[in-house]
């Protein structure tokens, strides 16, 4: 990276920050409307059912590392663990977590934690709630899929870094009769999880996940930043288009 | 009191991003960017060794309990244990235990692996199927149709290939609207990942505890 590039990244990091904490603090006066999105609206409706029935949730947060450019998916598969976490704590069976990156899961451990104490600080944690599965793809898969099957788990939220092997834990979601909400980073997990689960979340819809779970104001505001960020992009391409049209690029 | 450890270990997380994130544009703080990356690197190679504890807990427990599957787990820690002995007494010059280790590895792991692989293709014709089954819209018609186009034209049948409107048609999906479809997935993720990002420098979402 040339100064001027870092100068530019660094501008639209500060551009984006600045912006983060204005829509927060507007946020707090009126709350943003987003539009629809089905599988968050399956998510809340199958957590609830957990709390009711007494089954577990088990959130999936994958393979990706803090140390690699896949940290950012695991991070907000961290923030939905929070959420549901807290939410599903006082079900008879509490959610456990499956990663495939021991770093992940020690922070999969301390979200839990939080979540259960943020509900009912005088119950003990059970540190194996935050489980590792491999360090593998297919072994993560594979250490993963027993879980499904045999801890009354009726509810599955993959959301995380999977390569195409993460079809086989929706359908093992599926055989079992559990719900299935899934997410990646990656082109092609997504392409398979449009196949293999009934509502997948397709491209940045996964880091939507906490302002569509009333996670805060600054999750909003994450959200409102970026879509402005996105028809920004939008209109410089279309721009950029026109200028190629007539020469001028 | 955990209030207090709340917010120092906000100001420690917070002041650890701000020099990271500094040091990819300003050389000044390159230094201090590269000493702290070295210490990620070196905890998270020590949260392997826990991830391993952590890993024998929760079979162990399993065994313990007698829970569904428990025969599955006394496999698993036989494995791990056998291969933990295998690396240690390897690493003490005994080639021979090394050579068993690899054996172990090349001969179970990596064709279980290759199996799994096979079964994640049956999966997802199985799943495809299911698809044209309970899911019938446009989404899902052209996403199969699109999937048949390509791997008609990836074939290597010469009366296929001799068809001039299919490589066209191959290009063309592939070249131009998978092509722009993919950098504009890639675009909204990467913007996410920025925002992420920035909600954990606000302090707004805290994965190392605390409110």
């Amino acid at each position: 990276m040339n100064q001027i590039d870092g100068l530019i990244a660094l501008g639209i990091v500060l551009i984006a920050a600045v912006m983060m904490a204005v829509f927060a603090f507007l946020a707090q006066r009126s709350p943003f409307h987003f539009r629809d999105i089905a599988s968050f609206r399956q998510i809340r409706r199958a957590v609830s059912m957990v709390v009711e029935d007494g089954s577990r949730l088990h959130i999936s947060l994958g393979r990706g590392s803090l140390l690699t450019p896949f940290g950012a998916v695991a991070l907000a598969g961290l923030s939905m663990l929070r959420q549901l976490g807290e939410t599903t704590s006082l079900s008879d069976r509490p959610p456990i977590s499956t990663t495939g990156d021991p770093v992940i899961n020690l922070l999969a451990q301390e979200t839990l934690r939080t979540a259960q104490e943020a509900v009912d600080r005088d119950k003990a944690f059970d540190a194996t709630q935050g489980r590792i599965t491999g360090m593998t793809p297919f072994s993560y898969v594979a250490g993963a899929m027993p879980y499904i099957r045999d801890d009354q788990v009726s509810t599955n939220v993959l959301i995380g870094n999977y390569g195409v092997e993460v079809a086989l834990l929706a359908e093992a979601a599926e055989r079992e009769g559990a719900a299935v909400i899934a997410a990646s980073d990656y082109l092609p997990a997504q392409a398979v999880l449009f196949v293999a689960t009934p509502s997948p979340l397709i491209g940045e819809e996964l880091f939507a996940a906490g302002a569509y779970q009333q996670a805060g104001n600054f999750h909003s505001a994450s959200l409102r930043v970026q879509d402005i960020f996105r028809w920004v992009i939008i209109v410089a391409i279309l721009i950029g288009i026109l200028l190629k049209l007539v020469n001028l690029l | 009191m955990k209030r207090i450890s709340s917010a120092a270990y906000a100001i420690i997380a917070i002041s650890t991003g701000t020099l990271v994130l500094l040091g990819y544009f300003l050389p000044q703080v390159a230094p201090f960017q590269m000493i702290l990356l070295d210490w990620a690197v070196i905890l998270s190679g020590f949260a392997v060794f826990v991830g391993v504890g952590n890993l024998f807990s929760v079979h162990y427990t399993k065994i313990r309990t007698r829970s569904k599957g428990y025969l599955y787990s006394f496999a698993t820690l036989i494995s791990m244990l056998t291969i933990l002995l295998l690396g240690f007494v390897g690493a003490l010059g005994f080639s021979v235990f090394t050579e068993v280790e690899n054996v172990l590895l090349n001969g179970i792991m990596i064709p279980v692996e290759i199996s799994l692989m096979a079964v994640l293709a049956v999966t997802l014709v199985y799943s495809s199927i299911r698809l044209l089954r309970d899911r019938v819209n446009v989404k899902s018609i052209v996403f199969i149709l699109t999937v048949l186009f390509i791997l008609l034209g990836a074939a290597s049948s010469p009366w296929i290939n001799a068809l001039p409107f299919l490589g066209n048609f191959r290009l063309i999906i592939s070249q131009v609207f998978a092509t722009g479809g993919a950098r504009g997935i890639l675009i909204g993720v990467a913007l996410g990942a920025l925002m992420t990002g920035l909600r954990i420098f606000f302090g707004a979402d805290r994965p190392y505890g605390g409110k």
